[in-house]
């Protein structure tokens, strides 16, 4: 399956051209660009899915292929670095869903940023962006991983920041910089303590189960904790970054400054997930070596996909609303990865793991598909404010239609995916804790509420006065929310547990009755609820907030999270920390760096003698020194 | 004794034929004719190049005098490759009028100095070493006068005959010291019985200053920025990339080959004279105007770094010295490329004049600021791998101390690089260097320079090659 090499290789390639060619290129052509090598390698992923799938199964169990190695910085007999592609199941379900939204995002881009700015360098930056994420799913090794996890930070930072004259989004572009990449330094920590100790990067090796690989780990420890949960917690903290977990997660609504389809594509489908896949690529070493952080990170994302959930119940700007939810949503699958075991078919073990990445998929299509529908809404309103919004069914049926649908399938309504894909983690969680279980259902509910109060205030209620009549979407806006949609109908009947296992092996899914049923009718109260509330103009809503007036201003301020950040580094980190060392740096470093600046200029002036441009001299010159080195090896 | 084991050395025959073919073409070619000279002599040199840049394996041709490992393929294709760069880059250059004569002497004369190097690279005895390294220097010195009727020309020529001259007899007066007390010019037999007695110390230190010299590294380096001013600028970057990088590779090859009983004293030496030379040189650097010097300064001191790979004597040393000269090349010539197209349109060569020179050239400003930042060792640049690789080797060996004053060094460089890179970029001038078209061939050199910064940095696998035949020395 050496094509694969392909679909990472083209989107570089368009982004050379694109980024090269210095706005000289119509914008037609530049998006026609980006749109085709979208397309060519969208066609090749789903290729590769269907030959792997097929063809690629031995005695029940999916292969690990790795089509191509390259040995590309050697350290030693051991380490090395490499690049390669690592196709399993779970690389060839990320390249499938990264090409489609990708590919959506990039056909409904044609038409929302029409005749901006930089429209070229929009192409260029998106193409950079699908690059480094294929080839971060694909990585046959951490390392590799990390190169292109770090190269995905650059283009998102890139994307988020695309309006760079305005301030509030080079302020969010910096902030989601610097907080994944404060959490990335956990990540290379854990990687350099990974490698330290099992002599590889290689994920084929890790994952093989081979005991002997973690033989010098046997007994370390550091502060009463094993040094592999410690690794395992460090590599950990990387993905809680990208994936936004609390408490990194205050980079992502912000990063909603970026142009709305940058935001279904990276900050929905993609980039956010990079922390769910890397749990999921490392998940053998988890379970056998570190299975107490895993717990740790199923409580992290039950706590997140909580608080998430309440805030967004309160926000008022859509595009937060849906920050928040992703948010939550990623905690739900940060969730099943947490509570999963591998394999046992008999007793579920594997379900979590399976359910997560279910999830996973369908997530990534139907938020995008609401991503994609408030751009739309967005488009025509030139708003993000939901009370400049309301009743617009009437002006922009695709958008209703779709957007209710995507709205269904959050709430885990059936037969919608979110519904197969949301009740097997609750299962799952369920045959872990049934507090946890119950926490998540109650989490279920509000998703429920919080997305049917969106849909409601958008929709329904009552109508706003507008500038001009809303109108609907032209039809490459409307192409990628009627795809997104009917992937979204059908894609909870996928056999996922034929495909995408913690064991590779087939896993045959039974939904657990109570649980779907329970869950169905949550969520039917829930939307029922929304509906009373939201439906049509009332005063509810108001009553209810100021009644409970504490709760709801913690809510809306985002429980304050973003002031203590702000607290911890400009009061304590700048003043404690930051000013000694900047004083050390001021006045010791270059202080010392000056000085050899000034002592070289005067060497070098009281030397210039030396050189006179008399030929006899350099002879007498290279005679004594030739003389001196002799006396120096003879009489020292 | 067997003729047909001559018929091994193809390198060498096989640039005969070029240098041959070209003289006979020279000589017999009409007026009109003469306008496929430089078209044939590329391609033939091209030629040449890429079918001798095969690794082979070792051989001994007349009992010895000739000695062949494969590693010499590698370092013969990168000088191959730089002097092919640099008839790219001299290829306006004798397309004027005054020089249309003087074009077959040209590769003549540049083709023989290859030759010497050539025979000095693969030399197994001092005779075949020494006839190397003349044939190497003779024809320099009038390549360096080549402007014979420009008097820094002809003043410049003088001085690097009379150096050179000395430096040779200095040299040979060692050599004949150690034939005198080890009765052999054999490598391989001076090997077994060269054990350091003082007379062979002595013979050993006034031998290994000709090379020294070669190198120019400080106190022998005095004669550089005069000759590098004086001569033309593909001339100039001849001696400081091929002549320089065959003479360090010589080097490297007869200190562990031949000296390997006296290795703590050639190590004291060559730690003294890498601080000495990387120091001086860049002191000296910081405060020169004219370009060209400034380069003659900035070569000296990366000569000095060159020693850290030498100073370990190891195999690490072996393949990161063959590195680091391949990167040195593509990063020095790109540098002076974009000064001969300058110099040889405009007659520039101060660093005032190239004030603003982005705003007017933006691909040679930024041709120039790529190559400087390797020379400077920047990453993702070669430049900083090629320096890695070296530092690395020296740490290897336990010269920490070495190592950190080298660093210091690098802070030092950056800066007289970055001076360069600020007037082409920061400093306004009123009138700056006119827009300049460059030649296509020199457009194709700085095409393979860049390139080749780019590229051999980021893709191991030209380390990794290297590497395979380090062990053999």
């Amino acid at each position: 399956m050496q094509y694969t090499l392909l679909i990472i290789l083209l989107p570089l390639l368009s982004f050379i051209v694109l980024g090269l060619m210095d706005s000289k290129l119509k914008p037609k052509v530049a998006g026609a660009i980006g749109v085709s090598v979208l397309g060519i390698i969208t066609l090749l992923s789903y290729i590769s899915a269907f030959e792997y799938f097929y063809l690629h199964k031995i005695e029940g169990v999916y292969e690990k292929l790795v089509p191509l190695h390259i040995e590309w910085i050697r350290f030693n007999e051991f380490l090395h670095i490499d690049l390669g592609i690592l196709l399993d199941p779970i690389s060839i379900m990320m390249l499938v869903v990264i090409t489609t939204v990708s590919l959506m995002v990039n056909i409904y881009s044609l038409e929302y940023m029409k005749g901006e700015k930089g429209f070229q360098r929009y192409y260029a930056f998106l193409s950079l962006f699908t690059f480094s994420m294929l080839g971060l799913v694909v990585a046959t090794n951490i390392f590799q991983m990390y190169i292109f996890w770090e190269l995905v930070g650059v283009s998102s930072y890139l994307l988020i920041g695309f309006y760079y004259t305005k301030p509030s989004a080079v302020a969010a572009s910096k902030k989601a910089f610097i907080v994944t990449r404060f959490a990335d330094l956990g990540f290379l920590i854990g990687i350099l303590f990974l490698s330290f100790y099992t002599k590889t990067f290689d994920f084929n090796i890790l994952n093989s189960g081979d005991a002997s690989i973690f033989a010098s780990t046997a007994g370390v420890s550091f502060m009463g904790i094993s040094v592999m949960s410690w690794t395992m917690g460090l590599i950990f903290i990387g993905g809680a970054g990208k994936s936004a977990m609390f408490p990194l997660h205050i980079w992502l609504p912000d990063a909603m400054e970026g142009p709305t389809p940058v935001s279904a594509l990276i900050h929905a489908a993609t980039m956010v997930v990079a922390g769910v896949f890397l749990v999921a690529r490392l998940f053998p070493v988890y379970h056998t070596y570190a299975p107490d952080v895993l717990h740790v990170i199923a409580y992290i994302g039950a706590f997140t996909s909580l608080f998430a959930a309440v805030i967004a119940c309160v926000q008022t700007d859509i595009k937060r609303v849906l920050a928040f939810s992703t948010i939550s949503q990623i905690g739900f699958m940060m969730v099943g990865l947490g509570v999963s075991g591998i394999g046992g078919h008999e007793g579920h073990e594997g379900l979590g793991y399976m359910a997560s990445m279910f999830h996973l998929f369908t997530h990534a299509m139907f938020k995008a598909l609401l991503f994609l529908g408030a751009g739309s809404v967005i488009h025509a309103v030139h708003s993000n404010e939901m009370n400049h919004m309301g009743g617009l069914r009437k002006y922009m049926p695709i958008t209703n239609i779709t957007f209710l649908i995507a709205c269904l399938a959050i709430a885990g309504i059936f037969p919608f995916s979110g519904f197969f894909s949301k009740d097997e983690i609750l299962a799952a969680t369920f045959q872990f804790s049934p507090y946890l279980g119950a926490t998540m259902s109650f989490i279920a509910g509000l998703t429920a509420f919080y997305m049917f109060r969106l849909y409601f205030n958008i929709f329904w209620g009552k109508e706003h006065k507008h500038e001009h009549t809303p109108h609907e979407s032209p039809f490459t806006m409307a192409f990628p929310l009627v795809f997104l949609a009917a992937v979204t109908v059908v894609a909870g009947f996928l056999p996922f547990g034929k495909l995408v296992t913690a064991d590779r092996s087939e896993y045959i899914i039974h939904l657990d009755p109570i649980v779907a049923t329970v869950s169905i009718i949550i969520a039917v109260l829930s939307i029922t609820l929304a509906a009373l509330m939201y439906m049509k103009e009332k005063e509810t809503p108001k009553q209810l907030a100021t009644t409970f007036s504490g709760i709801f201003k913690m809510a809306s301020n985002r429980f304050y999270i973003d002031e203590v950040y702000i607290f911890i580094t400009k009061k304590i980190i700048f003043n404690l920390v930051s000013t000694p060392i900047a004083w050390f740096d001021r006045n010791v470093i270059d202080a010392t760096i000056n000085n050899i600046g000034v002592v070289t200029q005067w060497t070098s002036h009281k030397t210039k003698r030396f050189q006179s441009g008399q030929v006899q001299q350099y002879a007498y010159v290279f005679l004594v020194g030739t003389l001196i080195i002799a006396a120096i090896m003879l009489f020292v | 004794m067997a003729y047909s084991s001559f018929l091994q050395m193809n390198e060498e025959f096989s640039l005969l034929i070029v240098m041959i073919s070209l003289l006979v073409f020279d000589i017999f070619a009409t007026e009109k004719s003469m306008r496929y000279f430089q078209p044939l002599a590329l391609v033939l040199f091209t030629l040449h190049t890429v079918i001798n840049c095969i690794p082979r394996d070792a051989f001994e041709v007349a009992g010895g005098m000739f000695h062949y490992v494969p590693m010499q393929t590698y370092v013969k294709t990168i000088l191959n490759i730089g002097t092919l760069i640099i008839l790219l880059q001299a290829h306006q250059y004798l397309n004027d009028e005054a020089n249309r004569i003087k074009k077959g002497e040209f590769y003549f004369l540049t083709l023989s100095t290859l030759l010497g190097m050539y025979f000095m690279i693969s030399a197994g005895n001092f005779l075949m070493f020494f006839i190397g390294l003349e044939t190497a220097s003779i024809p320099m010195s009038t390549l360096v006068a080549f402007n014979k009727t420009d008097h820094k020309a002809a003043e410049a020529g003088a001085k690097y005959i009379l150096s050179a001259v000395f430096a040779s007899s200095i040299s040979l007066f060692g050599m004949s010291l150690i034939y005198g007390t080890t009765g052999t010019l054999y490598f391989n037999e001076i090997a077994t019985v060269f054990t350091g007695t003082s007379l062979q110390m002595m013979a050993f230190v006034f031998f290994v200053v000709g090379l020294f010299f070669k190198i120019s590294l400080v106190p022998f380096h005095l004669w550089t920025p005069d000759v590098y001013e004086g001569s033309q600028t593909n001339i100039t970057s001849y001696l400081s990339v091929i002549s320089k990088g065959a003479a360090v590779f010589v080097l490297f090859t007869l200190l562990v080959k031949v000296f390997p009983k006296i290795i703590t004293e050639w190590q004291h030496i060559l730690y003294g004279l890498a601080v000495l030379s990387i120091t001086v040189a860049n002191l000296f650097a910081i405060r020169q105007q004219n370009l060209k010097r400034f380069l003659a300064f900035s070569s000296i001191s990366q000569a000095g770094y060159i020693l850290l790979a030498i100073i370990s004597g190891t195999a690490l040393g072996m393949a990161s010295l063959v590195y680091f000269v391949l990167v040195y090349m593509f990063s020095n010539l790109a540098v002076f490329g974009v000064l001969s197209v300058i110099e040889q349109r405009t007659k520039k060569v101060l660093m005032s004049d190239y004030n603003g020179l982005y705003q007017t050239n933006p691909k040679l400003s930024i041709v120039m600021m790529i190559a400087l930042f390797s020379l400077a060792g920047i990453p993702p640049f070669a430049g900083f791998f090629s320096k890695f690789f070296i530092f690395s080797a020296a740490v290897q060996q336990g010269f920490y101390v070495l190592v950190f004053i080298a660093l210091l060094n690098t802070i030092i460089s950056l800066f007289y690089y970055l001076l360069v890179i600020k007037a082409m970029f920061i400093d306004v001038n009123d009138a700056p260097i006119e827009k300049l078209e460059s030649d296509f061939p020199a457009k194709i050199s700085f095409v393979i320079c860049t390139l080749g910064i780019l590229i051999v940095g980021l893709i191991s696998s030209f380390y990794n090659q290297i590497a395979v035949f380090s062990f053999g020395i």
